[in-house]
């Protein structure tokens, strides 16, 4: 079973700086970083014109048919997926087994170059994933934030 | 479990939408689309046939407004309902908070049910779910339609465990937001006593 990934302050500016900076140094349109089950992590770069929702559902399902087809063929996973456009290409690679990352880029910038960066950004967000797996789960009951939610407040959720 | 993001304080939980081929699945989430304010909902994926038949899954990301600060987030996915789409319905269940089954209530639908049930358990199973353990609503679709099954038959033969379970039509609403209303509770429950 998937384990509940929760995102902590400090972890969060670690990524998003990664994420900031491999968009800088790949010049990259875009950079995502998406968990397995397709919820959106982190992003940077020219976000505001994409829906970086569909993107991350639509990566994460990328990935699993993609790791459907290694399992047929007797691979552990593909661990990158490239795909080329008129303009607009996609690099997408797991890091830590659990997280997808994905830069968008066109012809400002070259797949040596994405990969070459992707990798050294891979290793840092390994590390950083490494340390919010060492946190681990939310703690129930009292410890939680959410232990507080009553029967009403999930109720208002559905009240128009 | 739900991606909990404490310093965006978002909650984002993962419901899926299973059932045999034709039930309704894909209209459950067309109908919450088209009845969701815009700025509530993302935008709506179908990855399916040229005949509308899904193929991998449907997408709909949904927020629901915030609970004690956090934004709650629930993305509804449905499964390919038809029996040879296997694989994909196990990879669409990876990192399910919650399902939903749509049951077609025609008579000669029974069958159909009873399969898609037991593949859905042992689907769960192989990915680490217990379906006894998990948030976990029944729907029987199609109930304007004359050769239906009563309810109770269904009942009995689907719901041993006696989850939520409720009569709709999709393609009019009919219980539509009671079911998603009920699968969403439990999970938000789940979350918040720390399961």
């Amino acid at each position: 079973m998937n384990q509940q990934m929760v995102m902590h302050e400090g972890e969060f500016l670690r990524i998003t700086s990664v994420c900031d900076r491999l968009t800088r140094e790949a010049n990259a349109k875009i950079v995502f970083l998406v968990d397995k089950n397709g919820q959106l992590i982190s992003s940077a770069g020219a976000t505001n014109d994409i829906d970086t929702t569909s993107l991350a559902s639509l990566t994460a399902g990328n990935i699993a048919a993609t790791g459907g087809l290694a399992k047929l063929l007797g691979e552990r996973e593909f661990s990158i997926l490239f795909h080329e456009g008129e303009r607009d290409n996609l690099h997408i690679s797991i890091v830590a087994q659990r997280v997808i990352l994905v830069v968008i880029f066109d012809a400002r910038s070259s797949l040596g170059l994405v990969r070459l960066r992707v990798k050294k950004a891979s290793e840092e967000l390994a590390t950083v994933f490494a340390d919010l797996e060492k946190k681990g789960t939310m703690p129930g009951g009292a410890g939680s934030p959410f232990a507080e939610i009553t029967d009403e407040d999930i109720d208002n959720l559905f009240s128009e | 479990m739900p991606f909990i993001n404490l310093p965006l304080r978002e909650i984002t939980c993962k419901i899926v939408y299973y059932g045999p081929g034709l039930c309704g699945k894909t209209t459950n989430l067309q109908y919450v689309y088209a009845k969701t304010n815009p700025e509530s909902r993302g935008n709506m994926i179908s990855l399916a046939t040229e005949t509308d038949r899904t193929l991998f899954f449907d997408f709909l990301p949904l927020g629901l407004g915030e609970i004690r600060g956090f934004k709650t987030r629930f993305h509804l996915y449905s499964v390919p309902g038809q029996v040879f789409y296997d694989a994909s319905r196990k990879l669409i269940l990876r990192g399910v908070d919650g399902v939903v089954f749509v049951a077609d209530s025609l008579v000669d639908r029974l069958d159909a049910n009873l399969e898609s049930a037991e593949n859905l358990r042992i689907n769960l199973a192989e990915q680490g779910y217990d379906l006894d353990k998990i948030p976990y609503v029944i729907q029987y679709n199609k109930r304007d339609l004359p050769n239906v099954l009563p309810v109770e038959e269904l009942s009995r033969q689907l719901n041993p465990t006696k989850v939520p379970e409720f009569n709709a039509v999709a393609l009019t609403g009919v219980g539509v937001f009671d079911t998603l209303k009920a699968v969403a509770k439990q999970v938000l429950t789940k979350v918040k006593n720390g399961d």
